[in-house]
């Protein structure tokens, strides 16, 4: 099936045949698949790991050793790919963490392959001396590690007109966190010396797309991080590998990857990234432009588009996030708004990080509306729907983080909608 | 008890380390506070400075017309931007005046890019899709110059250049504000 493709982003098709099989489409696809050498291949792969599991495990001696670890087998969240972009299966994780394998992909002109030995960073324009500097020393720095999201602008932005995704990947998948280890931006300027008239940074990725965002400075500052390590080992390669700047809860197309120069200037670069791109049109034909920050948004994981739940005991489950700093609460209400009741966080509860929420439920079999809505440190309550576009309007492609709806049917499938 | 008094040894030396100013540069300083690093060659700069300001600093010497742009937007752009700029299947360059206070806005080079520069900046950094920083400073300003001829902008006599380019007015120059968020009222 081919869900409806977000805005901004290029038709999705789901990938690896046999990795997204469900067990019904495999049950009603058996027959025609087998007369196919690709059919046989699926059945004998998919027969062949339940052949594996000894139906008592006790008694046979388990495997070896790994050089490096895989998941289980059975295990089945995968990336919904498109042409330029992958979205993460939110509605199959646990907790605030992303495995890197899993975390979303967005590129300009896709994944280079970059030897690390030969990766440079370069730093010039306002500086005191124009600087190179290899992997190996940037690591040779005092290094600073810190579990953050990143939240494509574009997330959710099939929402904007009407309801654009089924599912939680779909709808809020281009967001994802992990632990980023690196050396503080700050920490690299000092050593070339920034001239007192540098106010903005362009940094620049060494993709086919030479993406490029131009960063003010005095945020760089304070928040950025030279990344070489993404959840404990180094980067993936469509994270940026082996370097990529991290800027906490801004948008993610400006903690650019694969990053190769960074030039210090007194004006923004109006580069095609940040005029024709990532400005937010208003109803009134002007553009907003430099909106970094990521605001506050929530969304319920669990139950979510595509579950079947049961009567009885549901822990409704989700994650909220802002790019201003924490997550001091969260909402939950199961009837569309009208009322609410106050979810649980678990710890650490940290700034610009997903913070997972759960709240106990216990369903009846009714139809029902659940919602999530949250409120940062700075009191910032994360808006409905209604109110958002009565204020952008429906054109603004980025930033969309309304208060998102899944309808819950008397047959307990869980469905998207607009409330 | 041992390991206590190391560690009271170490800090005590990494802070009159840090106090003695072996660590510490001051902005102008000529000491790089790690020593990590190199100081960068000029071919190094000019091998990765191709970043191009409204201003126009960064834009090469070299000249391009509308006419030889048409001749190189067909060979190596109108396979993805359509033979006019419209036609896709990329989304198009090309019109959309008037559009962006509308019901459908319509995002092109006329009716929304803010600078001139930018044009040039990116068709060099990006374009063409399959084979990027491939086109020469002359084929750039040409298919800067065409498309901005196709969009209203630029008459067919006018040549692009670097003194030329950062002078171009775009239609949608003062279309774009700063950033107003938080915005959206609780109620």
């Amino acid at each position: 099936m081919e869900p409806t493709p977000p805005v901004d982003l290029p038709s999705f098709k789901e990938q690896g045949t046999d990795q997204s099989l469900n067990r019904r489409a495999f049950l009603l696809g058996a027959a025609a698949l087998a007369g196919t050498a690709a059919g046989q291949a699926i059945l004998r792969s998919v027969e062949a790991q339940s052949a594996d599991a000894p139906a008592d495990p006790t008694r046979i001696p388990g495997a070896p050793p790994t050089s490096y670890g895989r998941r289980s087998s059975f295990e089945r969240a995968t990336r919904l790919v498109g042409t330029s972009s992958s979205l993460t299966p939110l509605q199959d994780l646990h907790g605030m963490l992303t495995p890197a394998a899993l975390h979303f992909e967005r590129h300009h002109n896709g994944v280079p392959r970059i030897d690390p030995g030969r990766h440079r960073l370069l730093v010039h324009g306002l500086v005191e001396r124009s600087m190179v500097f290899t992997l190996d020393e940037l690591k040779r720095f005092p290094a600073v590690s810190r579990v953050a999201f990143i939240e494509c602008s574009g997330n959710s932005a099939g929402e904007w007109r009407r309801p654009g995704g089924r599912s939680a990947q779909e709808t809020h998948g281009l967001l994802s966190t992990s632990e980023w280890t690196g050396v503080p931006l700050s920490t690299v300027l000092r050593e070339v010396g920034l001239r007192s008239d540098a106010a903005w940074m362009l940094a620049e990725g060494s993709d086919a797309a030479a993406m490029t965002r131009s960063i003010p400075l005095a945020h760089a500052l304070d928040e950025a991080l030279l990344c070489y390590a993404q959840n404990g080992e180094a980067l993936r390669p469509e994270q940026g590998y082996p370097l990529r700047l991290l800027l906490p809860g801004w948008e993610g197309n400006t903690c650019i990857k694969w990053l190769r120069r960074l030039k210090l200037g007194r004006a923004p670069f109006m580069t095609r990234e940040e005029t024709s791109h990532y400005t937010d049109l208003m109803p009134d034909g002007t553009a907003r432009q430099f909106t970094f920050v990521m605001e506050a948004k929530s969304l319920i994981t669990h139950p979510s588009g595509g579950h079947t739940i049961q009567p009885g005991f549901v822990e409704v489950r989700g994650l909220a996030w802002s790019g201003r700093g924490r997550i001091t609460a969260v909402d939950v209400s199961m009837d569309g708004g009208a009322t609410w009741l106050r979810a649980a966080l678990q710890e650490p509860v940290l700034p610009k990080c997903a913070t997972a929420f759960r709240c106990p439920w216990y369903w009846g079999g009714q139809d029902a509306i659940l919602q999530s809505r949250c409120i940062d440190e700075t009191g910032y309550l994360q808006p409905t729907r209604h109110d958002l576009i009565a204020v952008r309007g429906t054109h603004s492609t980025y930033h969309y983080n309304a208060i998102h709806s899944w309808m819950v049917s008397g047959d307990g499938s869980v469905q998207a909608l607009h409330a | 008890m041992r390991d206590r008094s190391w560690l009271l040894v170490a800090a005590v030396v990494c802070g009159s380390v840090w106090a003695s100013g072996v660590f510490s540069a001051d902005s102008v300083g000529n000491v790089s506070p790690y020593g990590l690093g190199r100081p960068a060659t000029e071919k190094e700069l000019q091998q990765w400075n191709i970043d191009v300001a409204p201003s126009g600093e960064g834009l090469p010497p070299g000249r391009g017309t509308v006419k030889q742009g048409a001749q190189i937007y067909a060979r190596t752009c109108a396979q993805c931007h359509g033979p006019s700029g419209v036609e896709g299947p990329s989304p198009p360059l090309v019109g959309g005046r008037n559009t962006l206070r509308t019901a459908n806005p319509v995002k092109t080079i006329g009716s929304y890019w803010p600078y001139a520069t930018t044009l040039y900046d990116y068709v060099y950094r990006a374009m063409p899709f399959s084979a990027p920083q491939s086109l020469t400073p002359d084929e750039v300003y040409s298919v800067v110059a065409w498309l901005l001829h196709r969009n209203g902008i630029i008459d067919e006599s006018t040549v692009i250049d670097a003194h030329s380019l950062p002078a171009v007015r775009m239609p949608n120059r003062d279309g774009f504000t700063s950033d107003p968020r938080p915005d959206v009222p609780i109620k």
